[in-house]
């Protein structure tokens, strides 16, 4: 039975720092992944990593745009330690082997990125996370003397002891079917968002919010819950994403009439403005008849000088050729706004602890709150290695400090009834692809870039009623090699419980603010709503609502335009 | 929309039966991918139906395939072309990934070969001492350069279908080989000498590959292994003058210099000039040991001993003339698209120009190239005695072997 000092879940960016930070802390560490750690979403994270570092620039600077592109709802304290840590952080990258590019002076080269008032966006072309990923995957396996992969393992279950401690969970090898305790003296979870809650998404199809529901599942506080980014620039069709880099480096936006439309909405900023406020721009130009008749806007790269395009943007110049027909470099592409990430996630402190002890969260299924109301585009990699680095740490030192727990393997037991339930099922009712496709379909309908109180409540109707269907949803896999099948019935129930509180939040949040946007409370209303919703399960399996305040250190609210 | 009909290799190892194909029709439009008909079939008909896959846009390198018979990811394969490839209505195949062992229906054991090839070269950066208080300053072209190797997405398309592997499974191979030159050709790294002699001597190693250009098929994400390991060759052989003991690095001189005075390839000549000529001690033993294959070509009139002996052609003058002009120029350049562009004749800047006939013969280098190959710093002096070939990596005491 294996046991580790840190139990991490999830092995992207913020689960692999933690892991090689608990591991130089001298502790022993377990990384437990469903997937290979370098299929971890932060593979596509695009555009790059903001941090302070030019000469020029300063951390306050940096601090003070996420502040104001959080819609002032991100807790200063903790922006502040992102952004004093972030320089520190990127030169680790770039000393652990990340190929940065450089300046034609041969210093670390920068790209000018939304809502930042200075270009300090550290960048690998236009496969940043990529980079970083596939390099802390290196530094992982010259490690791997201090950390265990557990690679293509799923977790089923965090395990609590009677004092309500996270002491480690229970892991499925996909490979065998084999289901094992992870005894732990601390939990990370770093799993990733919950991006397949709506369709379409930027996410890939692993990013169902295990670890938002795990931990609301054993008494974790959700919190920003209603906090979710939708991107300007994605694809229409597949909701695939063109990287606010274009922008960066120069292209523009225009509407059907060829119209460069951000110099109404953002005058200063135009297109780089932050994300909620171009991803409503662009949605209004489209409502309000504006836009292409497939729904969309144009994103024009040709702005971008050939060579540059060639050398720094060309994944998406492979996107816009493999999924759009569209050679990037010659003509406009149509582009959309389209669900990308969520803000919100398991409620932690700056060390990453959550409200359950001993469990902690890292990277996007947390929320510190760092990005508030919208995070700003390249702020989500930095977080995840700040928070990362920061939780494996601290639940290093917590280790030092206790015994191993011990978990009674008939826990395992119980978690294999689970399975065989599900294994069990009679064919027939509906496909889980189905409730998927219902569930996704409909966030996306009503709780988007534009929300009102109707529409959340005929979200959450449909949502209670796919809770209903979710468990007897037929199954065809009774095997225990890579059975998808089950894993994808055991998803479906996280993504629904996700979307539960997301609905929840939005509905209870009567203003507009950051990515949540009220038609019908259309203004920020910071005297009644300048503080954090927290969700938790409540008594009967129901979402509870409770407030927490927002932490404001030197920037006081103030009128948000760009 | 139309129909497509895909045939898929199944596989359960639970089963205890054969692989066996299976088929499934499903309407789709013509761009969509094969993964999105294969996961449709997996939402309507079969959960299960065995694939990994994620992104669903060639980024996280989950769903490497073989679809016709040739390995690619399905997500960025669009059906239209997949159909018109299987030719005349015939359906869509997609079976498991080559040079892998199948764990069940399209999922591989990449573990077990590709992930074990990659931890062959030492696959993290050994830093170039001292580590500066801030960023390393290098060029930007050489981050530009490395990118292309970076791109990889570890998919194992390339692994699938290695000629090289599928004859000598101990072959390092093209996606281990392309991480190699991310770290041979990052200025930050200490030991591009001690990398490439290793991968030099290794006989699983450099020498290993037979140029047969499936890799760079194969590769999704145009990192083109094989060119990698040919500029790994290209800073091995004549950078860094490594000889190695496989005798790799002195028959791609002798094969170069054998065209150049040839035009076309003189065999004969090829096997002692490999070994330093057929005077040299080292050419006998190797002469005899050939023997055998000599006969046996002779006796299948592959060959006829004097065609063998007396090869009677001689370069024409265009041949010494791409010679001359490679020669010419100031500095080694380097095919890399994310320099030069992408199967696009305007970005190609850097391919020799070869005259006609009806031209001028006295050939100028061409014009200052737009975009510059990356320069490598002058390598240093290897060291006096040559430490011995490693046959195993010399990982640091944590690191992992295999």
């Amino acid at each position: 039975m294996p046991s580790h000092d840190v139990l991490i879940i999830g092995a992207g960016l913020a689960g692999q720092r933690a892991a090689l930070a608990a591991a130089g802390a001298g502790a022993s560490v377990a990384v437990v992944s469903k997937v290979h750690p370098v299929r971890s979403h932060s593979v596509a994270a695009a555009g790059g990593i903001n941090a302070a570092l030019n000469p020029g620039d300063s951390w306050e600077s940096h601090a003070f745009d996420t502040v104001k592109g959080s819609d002032y709802l991100g807790d200063q304290d903790a922006i502040e330690i992102m952004c004093r840590q972030a320089p520190e952080e990127v030169l680790y990258l770039e000393h652990i082997g990340v190929t940065f590019h450089r300046s034609e002076d041969g210093h670390l080269g920068t790209r000018a990125f939304g809502g930042a008032s200075q270009a300090r966006t550290f960048y690998v072309a236009d496969i940043t996370g990529q980079a970083i990923l596939h390099v802390l995957y290196e530094q992982l396996m010259k490690h791997s003397g201090q950390v265990d992969r557990y690679e293509e393992w799923f977790t089923t279950d965090l395990l609590r002891d009677d004092d309500g401690h996270c002491v480690g969970a229970i892991c499925r090898n996909l490979r065998d079917g084999r289901l094992e305790v992870f005894d732990a003296k601390a939990v990370i979870l770093a799993s990733g968002g919950a991006g397949q809650v709506f369709k379409p998404t930027t996410n890939g199809l692993i990013v169902t919010g295990d670890g938002i529901a795990q931990a609301y599942r054993v008494g974790a506080k959700l919190m920003d819950m209603e906090m979710v980014q939708y991107h300007p620039t994605t694809l229409a069709e597949n909701g695939f994403l063109i990287t606010e880099g274009a922008r960066g480096e120069g292209a523009w936006l225009l509407n059907a009439r060829g119209e460069r439309f951000m110099e109404k909405y953002a005058p200063n900023k135009l297109d780089l403005a932050s994300r909620d406020v171009v991803s409503r721009a662009a949605q209004t130009e489209i409502n309000e008849g504006r836009g292409f008749p497939d729904g969309t806007v144009a994103l024009d790269i040709t702005k971008v000088p050939r060579k540059r395009t060639l050398e720094a943007l060309r994944e998406i110049v492979n996107i816009g050729r493999d999924f759009a027909g569209v050679d990037i470099t010659r003509e406009p592409i149509h582009i959309r706004p389209g669900m990308h990430y969520i803000m919100g996630g398991v409620k932690t402190d700056s060390f990453g602890e959550t409200t359950v002890p001993g469990l902690y969260a890292a990277g996007e299924v947390a929320c510190v709150s760092v990005h508030g109301g919208n995070r700003l585009g390249a702020n989500s990699l930095l977080d995840t290695l700040v928070f990362g680095r920061r939780a494996g740490e601290h639940a290093a030192g917590r280790a030092k400090r206790m015994p191993m727990p011990s978990t009674p393997s008939s826990r395992v037991a119980d978690a294999e009834e689970t399975i065989a339930a599900i294994i069990r099922r009679p064919a027939g009712g509906r496909r889980i692809a189905a409730i998927k496709d219902e569930l996704g379909t409909t966030m996306n309908r009503y709780c988007a870039v534009f929300r009102d109180a109707e529409g959340l409540a005929e979200a959450q109707e449909i949502v209670r009623r796919l809770k209903e269907e979710a468990p007897k949803a037929g199954i065809d896999d009774r095997g225990t090699v890579f059975n998808q099948d089950v894993i994808a019935a055991i998803e479906l129930g996280y993504m629904l419980d996700v979307a539960e509180t997301i609905l929840v939040a939005a509905q209870e949040r009567k203003e507009s603010r950051g990515a949540q946007f009220r038609t019908d409370f259309p203004e920020r209303n910071d005297e009644e709503w300048l503080k954090h919703i927290d969700v938790s399960l409540g008594d009967g399996g129901v979402p509870t609502v409770d407030y927490s305040p927002v932490t404001i250190t030197r920037w006081e609210p103030q009128e948000r335009t760009y | 929309m139309p129909d497509y009909t895909l045939k898929i290799r199944r596989y359960d190892p639970e089963s205890g039966e054969a692989a066996y194909w299976e088929e499934h029709t499903v309407e789709l439009k013509e761009h969509s991918s094969v993964l999105e008909a294969i996961l449709k079939v997996k939402a309507d008909e079969d959960g299960s139906i065995g694939i990994r896959c994620s992104c669903r846009a060639a980024i996280c390198g989950s769903c490497g395939v073989r679809i016709n018979g040739r390995p690619g990811l399905a997500c960025n394969t669009h059906l239209v072309e997949a159909s018109q490839r299987a030719g005349d209505g015939a359906p869509i195949t997609v079976e498991p990934m080559g040079n892998m062992p199948v764990i069940r229906d399209l999922i591989v054991d990449m573990d077990a070969v590709h992930w074990k090839k990659i931890r062959r070269v030492t696959p993290w950066l050994l830093n170039r001492e001292p580590i500066p208080e801030r960023e390393y300053i290098v060029p930007h072209e050489n981050m530009v350069d490395v990118t292309q190797s970076m791109a990889c997405i570890q998919c194992g398309a390339c692994v699938s279908d290695c000629l090289s592997m599928e004859v000598d499974p101990g072959f390092i191979g093209p996606a281990a080989l392309a991480k190699a030159y991310r770290f041979v050709g990052d200025p930050r790294d200490a030991e591009p000498f001690e990398r490439l002699k290793d991968l030099a001597e290794d006989e699983h190693g450099l020498y290993d590959c037979t140029h047969c250009f499936n890799c760079i098929d194969a590769c999704p994400k145009g990192v083109a292994p094989m060119s990698q390991i040919m500029r790994l060759r290209r800073r091995a052989g004549n950078d860094f003058e490594i000889e190695d003991r496989n005798n790799g690095s002195r028959h791609e001189h002798a094969f170069v210099k054998n065209i150049q005075r040839n035009g076309l390839l003189h065999e004969a000549d090829l096997l002692p000039d490999s070994y330093g000529g057929k005077l040299n001690p080292r050419a006998a033993p190797e002469l005899i040991e050939s023997m055998p294959t000599v006969i046996k070509a002779v006796a299948r009139g592959k060959v006829t001993p004097a065609k063998a002996l007396l090869h009677q052609h001689k370069a024409p003058k265009e041949v010494k003339q791409i010679f001359k002009t490679i020669e010419a120029r100031p500095e080694r350049e380097e095919l890399n698209l994310y320099i030069t562009g992408y199967e696009d004749a305007e970005d190609r800047v850097d391919v020799p120009h070869v005259p006609h006939t009806d031209e001028p013969t006295s050939l100028q280098p061409p014009d200052p190239p737009v975009d510059k190959s990356p320069t490598f710093p002058a390598p240093e002096p290897a060291p006096e005695s040559a430490p011995e070939p490693a046959p195993e990596p010399a990982p640091e005491p944590e690191s992992e072997s295999e």
